[in-house]
């Protein structure tokens, strides 16, 4: 008889704590008694009084702790019963009889736990085959329904039976029956325990829900316990597993219908079987998958089947052998789609996540399938199709992991360019994240050193990275981007084209115009980053084809040559000079004007010193930016050879004229005597000694009139500093062997300058007598030299 | 013992992605007492790296350098030495040792560090030395074809200079050394 059952309404813990104390103290006080009786070989008494210590378990009111406490507690004393049944077989009492005789005891619980403690001992002693015993006991447990009742009750069945089970090899096969009769029983205790801890959760009120939820996590390792037991045994190799245990097991997972058991059992399946036998049962394993509650997180135990299988195939490699033959890769991805149709209310971040999984699988045991890793991008852009950019930041974050998987993996862009879907998953993806995407993209790059050389790997590249080159629709407006951050990451940019290479000259400039084209969509506001470092590759491209000696002009139209070069390099610094970035272009125009020049192509190199001309007339008007606009003009000019003589005529004149123009006179002066070197150029080019002088006398000229100015306006003439520089300018033209810059010149200059010194109207100025210091000891110490140049300096007098 | 390290023309990003690896892994922080740089960086993120090998970073302006307040020459006093910095493409005829040395007596000082040619040069003359640690990163040169990354590392002890020069040649880091003596007593 089934004592009432009352809905399992638990009430606080000091409740609780009581209710548990006095049930102990019962079982302790009927336990007393049944020491007693079997002390005394008394089985009436024996059987009465553990019949009675026993119904203390018939108890509803203690939570399922509590009840285990209280269990663990009759435990132990049935151990002291089931040596006392032993006993009684050797004192001659058939088992049989025993077993008859506990089925007295007046209500069904204790009389099911004496029949399991009986039952012990009956299969032991092999009067009766173990396998009617425990269909016996199995099927008479189902007389309770309680759920903790009976989970405990099957539990203690499931204990005292492990080691009785007629499994292959044990003293219990044959006879006793076969492992087909062990696996049976094992699997209809796990269907009845099943049913029993589903149906916990729709006992009691709606409210206590995540209550019965947690109280039902702590008895789930009962229900798991079986299978357990079922991957212990012998007997069940794959066969058995295949064609028995894992339809039964699944059927029973599937049926039941309750989130909490599907996800918890799913997982036992996985976690206690062996991996082989998962591959080999993959088919039907996943199979279930799509038929669970829309509710179980399905993805983790798919996540935790392929990480295992991952694991497997890392600490025995040639397994791998094994996973192509049952198309492991195949099956899961067909799986993750039936999942993610079964389940429409799916939010997109489990379906990417699910994705994300099977990436990592693939990437840890197909690592060499670039095509399986395409599929399952594939796969996830079929999921994105329609949706446009992703809104929901976790589906987002997910995205990210999915592209960065196969960047840690390989690290190397170039693998992850041959992937065609790559692509367009990045579409997906909102416009800030796709750029942190790009970044990520870059940085890869360049901390793996990754050089790219084929062309249309390039293209491929930067059509990933579109929406940090070019302007978009997405883009949030130009006064609200952060200013720094947009500079770095166009600096990351203008870094990423020295990673492009190709001995081949051919290839580097085909990569070059790619480069181009994808730069020019950028807006002028990119464009002064990205154009510099384009430019200078050209430039590096110069240098190279150079070396190899080629003819001017290509043959044939797709061949490069150094006009084609040439060409592009004046587009370039054209095309930057328009955003507009004046001193920037002027000064790469300079550098194509000598590339140019070294190049022997004398018209070329006018044209880009024209250009540049051009830019300081009409672009560069801050003084500052002059004076070094100028010195750079000159500079390149002063060295460069190719120009013949009504050419350099022009240009040279121009530079002069510039310097006479300068506002402030001390740059004036400055620029003058530096032109002086133009006029000077030894190894080959123009040595016009008059020239110079000329220059050096203008410059004297421009100080003095410096000096009145300074007179004029705050009653000194300021500090001698520009004389003692020409000085020194009238030096190196005398060492040289100026033939116009005599010894008498120089020592008109020094007394001049030491004289004014000395004068009152002079500004003291402890530089410029430092200054004059070390040039007169330049002078003693050349008098003191060997050869001509004491010679040439002996007429020079100084103190 | 002073250590002065003086690098330049590295031209990031423009015609260089970065310090060698090679190069980057000896510069460690804490080690150098000061950092002399000639100029054309050029980006912020260098100054900062500079920064982060030694507090004490003196740079003067290259005409391709982001940040426009560097000066155009800088003088400081290590030890027993005076050394001016100066990026050089104001020097004309560029490279022109003569017209540098004629800058070295204008600065008043012993040690000149230079750059703009992107060629190592150490050159010693009465008024003193003039050196070139060359370009960090072996950045394109209109001037100079061939470029070798380097970068100099000066002992300063006492009346002695020990001038170690860097390069990169061939991906192997070769060191060459060069000794400077100042005479005693000259200011």
């Amino acid at each position: 008889m089934q004592a009432a059952e009352h809905d399992a309404v638990f009430t606080s813990a000091e409740e609780q704590e009581k209710w548990l104390a006095d049930a102990m103290a019962l079982v302790q006080h009927h336990a007393f008694y049944m020491h007693r009786a079997l002390d005394a070989n008394n089985i009436r008494d024996v059987l009465k009084f553990s019949a009675q210590m026993l119904s203390e378990l018939r108890t509803s009111k203690l939570s399922p702790q509590k009840y285990y406490e209280l269990y663990m507690r009759t435990f132990d004393e049935l151990r002291q019963l089931e040596v006392f049944f032993r006993e009684e077989g050797k004192r001659g009492r058939l088992n049989a009889d025993i077993y008859e005789l506990v089925q007295h005891a007046g209500n069904i619980l204790p009389r099911l736990y004496l029949l399991c403690t009986v039952g012990s001992v009956y299969i032991k002693s092999k009067e009766a085959p173990a396998k009617d015993v425990l269909k016996d006991l199995v099927e008479m447990s189902r007389g309770v329904q309680h759920p903790i009742r009976g989970l405990f009750l099957r539990s203690y069945l499931s204990q005292i039976s492990r080691d009785k089970l007629p499994d292959i090899g044990s003293p219990y096969e044959g006879e006793g029956g076969s492992v087909m009769d062990a696996v049976e029983f094992v699997l209809q205790n796990f269907t009845e325990m099943n049913k029993l801890w589903v149906r916990m959760q729709h006992q009691g009120l709606v409210r206590d829900k995540e209550k019965r939820e947690k109280e039902r996590s702590e008895l789930r390792d009962l229900v798991g316990k079986n299978l357990h037991v079922l991957s212990q045994l012998e007997g069940v190799d794959l066969e058995m597993y295949r064609e028995v245990v894992l339809p039964r097991v699944l059927e029973q997972v599937v049926n039941c219908k309750d989130e909490l058991a599907q996800y918890y059992l799913m997982d036992c399946i996985i976690q206690v079987f062996p991996d082989d036998f998962h591959l080999q049962t993959l088919e039907t394993l996943l199979g279930a998958c799509p038929q669970l509650q829309p509710t179980v997180d399905i993805k983790t135990v798919m996540s935790q089947l392929m990480e295992r299988l991952s694991k497997y195939v890392a600490a025995s490699p040639d397994v791998l052998q094994e996973f192509l033959q049952v198309e492991a890769f195949s099956k899961f991805s067909h799986s993750v789609v039936e999942v993610i149709d079964a389940q429409p209310d799916m939010p997109l971040v489990g379906a990417v996540s699910l994705h994300v999984s099977l990436l990592t699988f693939v990437l840890r045991v197909h690592a060499d399938r670039l095509d399986y890793i395409d599929q399952v991008l594939g796969a996830c852009v079929k999921k994105l199709e329609g949706k446009g950019k992703v809104k929901d930041s976790k589906a987002t974050k997910q995205l990210v992991a999915l592209l960065s998987a196969p960047l840690e993996k390989y690290k190397d862009v170039v693998v992850v360019l041959k992937l065609s879907n790559y692509a367009r998953v990045m579409e997906h993806l909102d416009y800030e994240t796709n750029k942190v995407m790009t970044v990520v993209l870059i940085q890869s790059i360049l901390s793996n050193s990754t050089m790219i050389s084929a062309p249309d790997k390039v293209d491929a590249l930067f059509e990933l990275l579109k929406e940090l080159i070019q302007d978009s629709e997405g883009q949030p407006l130009s006064d609200t981007v952060d200013e720094e951050d947009f500079q770095e990451e166009q600096n990351l940019v203008a870094r990423l084209v020295h990673m492009l290479v190709n001995d081949d000259p051919e290839q580097m400039f085909l990569i070059l115009t790619t480069a181009r084209k994808h730069f020019v969509q950028g807006g002028p506001r990119r464009l002064q980053y990205t154009l510099p470092p384009l430019i200078f590759t050209a430039l590096k491209l110069v240098h190279s084809l150079q070396a190899q000696d080629l003819p001017e002009e290509g043959e044939g139209s797709g061949s490069v040559s150094l006009k084609k070069v040439f060409q592009f390099l004046h587009q370039m610094v054209e095309a930057l000079a328009m955003v507009p970035a004046a001193e920037l272009s002027l000064r790469l125009y300079l550098q194509c004007a000598e590339a140019a020049g070294d190049c022997g192509l004398e018209p070329v190199a006018y044209e880009f010193f024209t250009q540049a001309f051009v830019l300081y007339e009409e672009e560069v008007s801050d003084s500052k930016a002059q004076v070094t606009a100028l010195q750079l003009i000159i500079g390149t000019l002063q060295r460069t050879r190719v120009f013949g003589v009504e050419n350099r005529d022009t240009l040279t004149h121009k530079a002069t004229g510039y310097s006479a123009k300068l506002l402030k006179k001390p740059d004036q002066c400055r620029a003058v005597y530096i032109c002086s070197h133009l006029f000077w150029v030894e190894d080959g080019g123009t040595i016009d000694g008059e020239r110079v002088l000329l220059c050096l006398k203008r410059a004297l000229r421009i100080a003095h009139a410096a000096q009145q100015m300074s007179s004029a306006t705050r009653g000194t003439s300021g500090p001698m500093t520009l004389f003692v520089e020409i000085l020194n300018k009238y030096l190196y033209y005398f060492e040289k062997g100026n033939p116009q810059v005599t010894s008498s010149v120089i020592q008109g200059l020094l007394e001049l300058i030491v004289t004014d010194m000395q004068s009152e109207a002079t500004t003291h100025d402890l530089e410029v007598d430092a200054f004059l210091a070390s040039t007169v000891r330049y002078i003693q110490f050349q008098k003191q030299k060997g050869d001509s140049i004491a010679e040439q300096y002996a007429s020079i007098e100084v103190q | 013992m002073v250590l002065v390290l003086a690098l330049g023309d590295l031209h990031i990003p423009h015609r260089a992605t970065d310090l060698p690896a090679k190069f980057k892994s000896m510069l460690v922080p804490g080690k150098i007492q000061h950092i002399l740089s000639p100029g054309n960086l050029c980006i912020k993120e260098v100054h900062d790296y500079l920064k982060s090998l030694c507090g004490d970073v003196h740079i003067t302006r290259g005409e391709y350098d982001d940040d426009s307040r560097y000066p155009e020459t800088k003088q400081l006093t290590i030890g027993a030495f005076k050394l001016g910095i100066c990026h050089g493409h104001q020097v004309i005829p560029w490279g022109d040792l003569e017209s540098l040395a004629m800058l070295q007596r204008q600065l008043d000082v012993d040690i000149l560090i230079t750059g703009h040619t992107h060629q190592f040069k150490a050159y010693k003359h009465e008024g003193g030395v003039i050196i070139n640690p060359g370009s960090a990163t072996g950045a394109y040169s209109s001037i100079t074809y061939d470029i070798n990354p380097s970068f100099v590392l000066m002992d300063i002890d006492g009346l002695r200079v020990v001038v170690y020069v860097y390069e990169l040649i061939d991906g192997e880091v070769k060191v060459d050394k060069i000794d400077f003596k100042k005479a005693q007593g000259s200011s």
